[in-house]
């Protein structure tokens, strides 16, 4: 396997300008001749899919939900950065970019984060455009708020439902286009595969979620925008449905894996309850902008927050890194949460939470002014553990959020299965080992709207695309693979439910290859996946049949994908022996606790092939040039 | 906390439904509604039994795909939650809960609580958009808006599309829904090219869609998880009024 970026000549602010000049066009008339499959329809995908159509393509798309609007970036809170320099506090294209190459621990491609920091502007125009109602100032211009990680005013939010307006503006464009007949959607159905022929992806089979019928649909291009795989933790603060099928499917098809162990784990959640638990809640970083984050000085200290005075407390984010404070980025805020609770100074019934304190900004700006900046998350936050946070500090604790890691894409944004393409969280392009707040809807909607619509069109031009459809063998190929799947499932008759199965799934991944790893941990995780995995595939139950709604076989199906998954995810967090970013390898720490990066053997790009089932991956190297950005200790201090 | 659930079981839209009683005896407190949901579903599974088909997605209260009609309320008894964010200390020990699917002629049930919203998404392709090609947009800052505006827009765009004001409405109407988004629209500088035409072809897709008029019941409101005022649905009158009236003059 050959990893050939297609990173453009030249110095780094001209490469999107040269590349877009040197890709092959297509005419309008002809671009009605091929047909795109997308798969997913949240930001990326709703994005694409319309912009797609625009241009003339025949455009398909697919979701497992019941409607294109319900996917999980509309579940993001906070806000999306732009590098629009409207506040005229020094921000360029230039900062974005910086800031995003450094938050990310240096280990993305200077090209692409450039190219997602130009086109930042160009989304909030287009978003406007749509008629979506971000927050604004009384003189009528665009209101902006700090977010972690950066010195500038940079993100625009429209009240902490960013997330759901964009993935609103997206879905009214593709609505657009459905109502248009230019896009054919497909509601209720879960792609089970990918279908290669001769060495290119020329389409996908599905399962319909409602008659249980196994269906092939051909392309000339499928991508794949189905979100990230945070939920391989069990608990995440990703939506119940949210798995990591497609790419894993994608990845035993060719396409190769990307930095699967750089999982993000957000600091500010609302901390476990017990047992029960199915998800957990984001409670929006934007929030540390008039936050204090703090635990009591003393070990075992018990009181009620607020009968511990002042000099009793330990505002430990403001103490260690003074010029960012609270709005330190999201690994190292975790991490020192994580830090403070094992030695014991942890809040709540579990020991595992940390306060989160807005009396300060109340006394400071009032407390009508903080239910404007963040009524709804305050509402939400008293609905699940009944506590008012106006008159008493939140307690949070990081949980498992997004994932850095995904299909491995070259600039054009292709995996390396030509023909199969990933945006969005799907693939692992912008983020290098830590995502930035406000960066996971900008480079969704720039993937979807600015750039997949054009490195498509090179692609197609080129592409040797024969004439086939779905009678093609592969295509029946596939389906048989996802029958006998489904069949051997319901064969099982076991004693177990696919949910007990992801929770200790969950559990060990958690607690071995989460937030702090080390080589034994992860070794001991390797060594018992395989065994749960074993014991679900001979003790599974799933009731019903596969011709019908059967909740618990989409679920057990997501698991089996899991269950694989995992394994790879840490046989990736061992081999990548130093810590960066959100890899956190307790091995290789500064005296400080901060990561330690190893810059001479690991930056790069660990890419995983696959070689069959319980054979051990083979680990592939992209080298990272720094040219613009020079490597350096990432300091927040 | 033990309570006993009366939840509507239909096999699929083909075939008829009733009410089965299930008995709970370790429900929490501070579990969510669709928590306690599960751990029914996981008794049912271990017993060879169907769980019982609900949708549920972000289970954060934004998503809008949770549906169901708790003790006759569509999202139960806590006002503006939607049910996977209503929690069990809502309920007391023993209580027995009905759970229904949202009723509407519009929404047909697919199975147990599942129900078909897809009227909403063909309602939303009649003219729930602005025309605006991917790359054609001048700078954001070009557009000033008032914040007074911009605010009233927001209150119409936090809609989630759950449809719980159709399974309150008596009349199962849409308005409340489409009166949000041709009032999100209506009140941005954005909005105003299409917007006779936008108004015209939501609320004729509408009516196509067999969801009934409305009659001030003032349901919808009461039952809506993100408070969508009814005042959206007198200006939604107005602005149907006002474009059949004009559509054609110049």
């Amino acid at each position: 396997m050959i990893l050939d970026a297609k990173m453009p000549s030249g110095p780094v602010q001209d490469k999107w300008d040269k590349h877009r000049f040197d890709m092959k066009l297509i005419n309008p008339a002809n671009k009605r001749k091929f047909k795109v499959l997308v798969v997913g329809t949240g930001l990326g995908g709703a994005a694409a899919a319309a912009s797609m159509a625009e241009l003339g393509y025949q455009v398909e798309a697919f979701t497992y939900n019941d409607s294109p609007r319900r996917a999980h970036s509309i579940a993001a809170q906070g806000g999306i950065n732009a590098a629009k320099n409207y506040q005229n506090d020094g921000d360029s294209v230039w900062r974005l970019f910086y800031d995003t190459v450094k938050g990310g621990d240096f280990r993305s491609r200077e090209g692409n984060v450039y190219r997602l920091a130009m086109v930042s502007r160009n989304i909030i125009d287009q978003c406007v455009a749509q008629g979506v109602p971000f927050a604004r100032e009384y003189g009528g211009l665009l209101a902006n708020r700090s977010f972690g990680g950066a010195q500038v005013s940079r993100t625009f939010y429209a009240r902490g439902q960013t997330g759901q307006q964009l993935l609103l503006g997206a879905y009214s464009a593709l609505s657009k286009e459905v109502g248009g007949g230019r896009v054919k959607m497909h509601t209720r159905k879960e792609m089970m595969d990918i279908v290669n022929i001769d060495g290119v992806c020329r389409g996908i089979v599905t399962r319909d979620m409602v008659t249980g019928k196994i269906e092939s649909h051909w392309g000339d291009a499928v991508v794949l925008a189905t979100g990230g795989y945070g939920n391989v933790f069990f608990l995440s603060t990703n939506a119940q449905a949210c798995n990591v099928t497609a790419t894993y499917r994608a990845y035993k098809k060719g396409a190769a894996f990307a930095n699967p162990c750089f999982t993000q784990i957000h600091p500010t959640c609302i901390p476990v309850s017990g047992d029960h638990q199915s998800k957990l809640t984001l409670m929006s970083e934007s929030l540390r902008n008039d936050g204090r984050i703090w635990v009591p000085k003393k070990v075992g200290d018990n009181r009620s927050p607020e009968l511990i005075p002042e000099n009793e407390r330990d505002y430990y984010l403001e103490r260690k890194y003074p010029s960012f404070g609270n709005l330190s980025p999201r690994d190292i805020s975790s991490r020192a949460a994580k830090e403070v609770c094992d030695e014991g100074r942890g809040v709540g019934a579990t020991g595992y939470g940390v306060y989160l304190d807005f009396s300060t900004a109340i006394a400071r700006v009032g407390q009508e002014m903080i239910a404007e900046r963040y009524g709804n998350l305050f509402e939400m936050y008293e609905r699940i553990t009944g506590d008012n946070p106006y008159k008493t500090p939140m307690r949070i604790f990081p949980a498992s959020h997004y994932t850095m890691g995904g299909l491995w894409v070259d600039y054009n944004l292709m995996t390396t299965v030509p023909g199969l393409h990933a945006i969005g969280e799907a693939n692992f392009s912008d983020h290098g080992a830590n995502r930035l707040g406000a960066s996971a809807l900008m480079q969704g909607l720039a993937d979807g709207y600015f750039i997949l619509p054009y490195t498509i069109g090179n692609y197609l031009a080129q592409a040797p695309l024969d004439k086939i459809d779905t009678n093609h063998a592969e295509f029946k190929k596939a389906e048989d693979e996802a029958s006998a799947k489904i069949n051997k499932i319901m064969s099982l008759k076991g004693k177990r439910t696919s949910t007990s199965f992801h929770r200790e799934l969950g559990l060990l991944m958690w607690d071995k290859v989460g937030m702090g790893r080390n080589e034994s941990g992860i070794k001991e995780a390797l060594s018992k996946i395989p065994q749960i995995r074993e014991e679900f595939w001979s003790n599974l139950t799933v009731p019903g049949s596969g011709a019908e709604l059967n909740v618990s076989l989409e679920r057990a199906l997501r698991t089996a994908d899991f269950l694989e998954f995992a394994e790879l995810l840490a046989w990736d967090a061992l081999e990548r022996d130093e810590s960066c970013g959100a890899h956190y390898r307790e091995e290789h720490i500064h005296p400080d606790g901060e990561a330690k990066r190893d810059d001479t053997n690991f930056a790069h790009v660990a890419a995983w092939e696959y070689q069959g089932e319980n054979i051990k991956p083979v680990r592939h190297q992209e080298q990272l040039e720094f040219e613009n950005v020079h490597l350096a200790v990432r300091s927040y201090k | 906390m033990k309570l006993k659930l009366n939840i509507w079981r239909q096999k699929n839209a083909k075939t008829d439904g009733k009410m089965t009683s299930y008995q709970l005896n370790h429900v929490e407190e501070d579990m969510s509604f669709l928590e306690m949901l599960d751990i029914l579903n996981e008794d049912l599974i271990l017993k060879g039994d169907d769980p019982v088909a609900f949708d549920h997605d972000c289970r954060e209260g934004i998503c809008g795909a949770c549906s169901m009609t708790i003790n006759g309320t569509p999202h139960g008894p806590e006002k503006e939650t939607t049910t996977c964010q209503l929690h069990m200390r809502k309920f007391k020990d023993g209580q027995t809960i009905n759970i229904e699917p949202f009723r509407a002629k519009a929404f047909p049930v697919i199975k147990d609580l599942v129900v078909d919203r897809n009227a909403f998404d063909r309602i939303m392709q009649k003219g729930g958009y602005i025309s605006v090609r991917t790359g054609q947009a001048q700078d954001a800052n070009n557009i000033p808006i008032s914040k007074k505006n911009a605010d009233l827009a927001m209150d119409a765009a936090a809609c989630i599309g759950c449809g719980a004001c159709v399974a309150a409405c008596p009349n199962g109407a849409a308005m409340l829904f489409v009166s949000a988004k041709v009032n999100q629209f209506a009140l941005l500088p954005q909005g105003q090219i299409e917007r006779k035409e936008r108004v015209i072809g939501m609320v004729n897709q509408m009516e196509a869609e067999g969801f009934g008029a409305c009659t001030n019941h003032f349901e919808c409101e009461a039952a809506c998880p993100k408070s969508i005022s009814v005042k959206f649905i007198a200006k939604l009158n107005t602005e149907y009024l006002k474009a059949t009236l004009t559509k054609n003059s110049f």
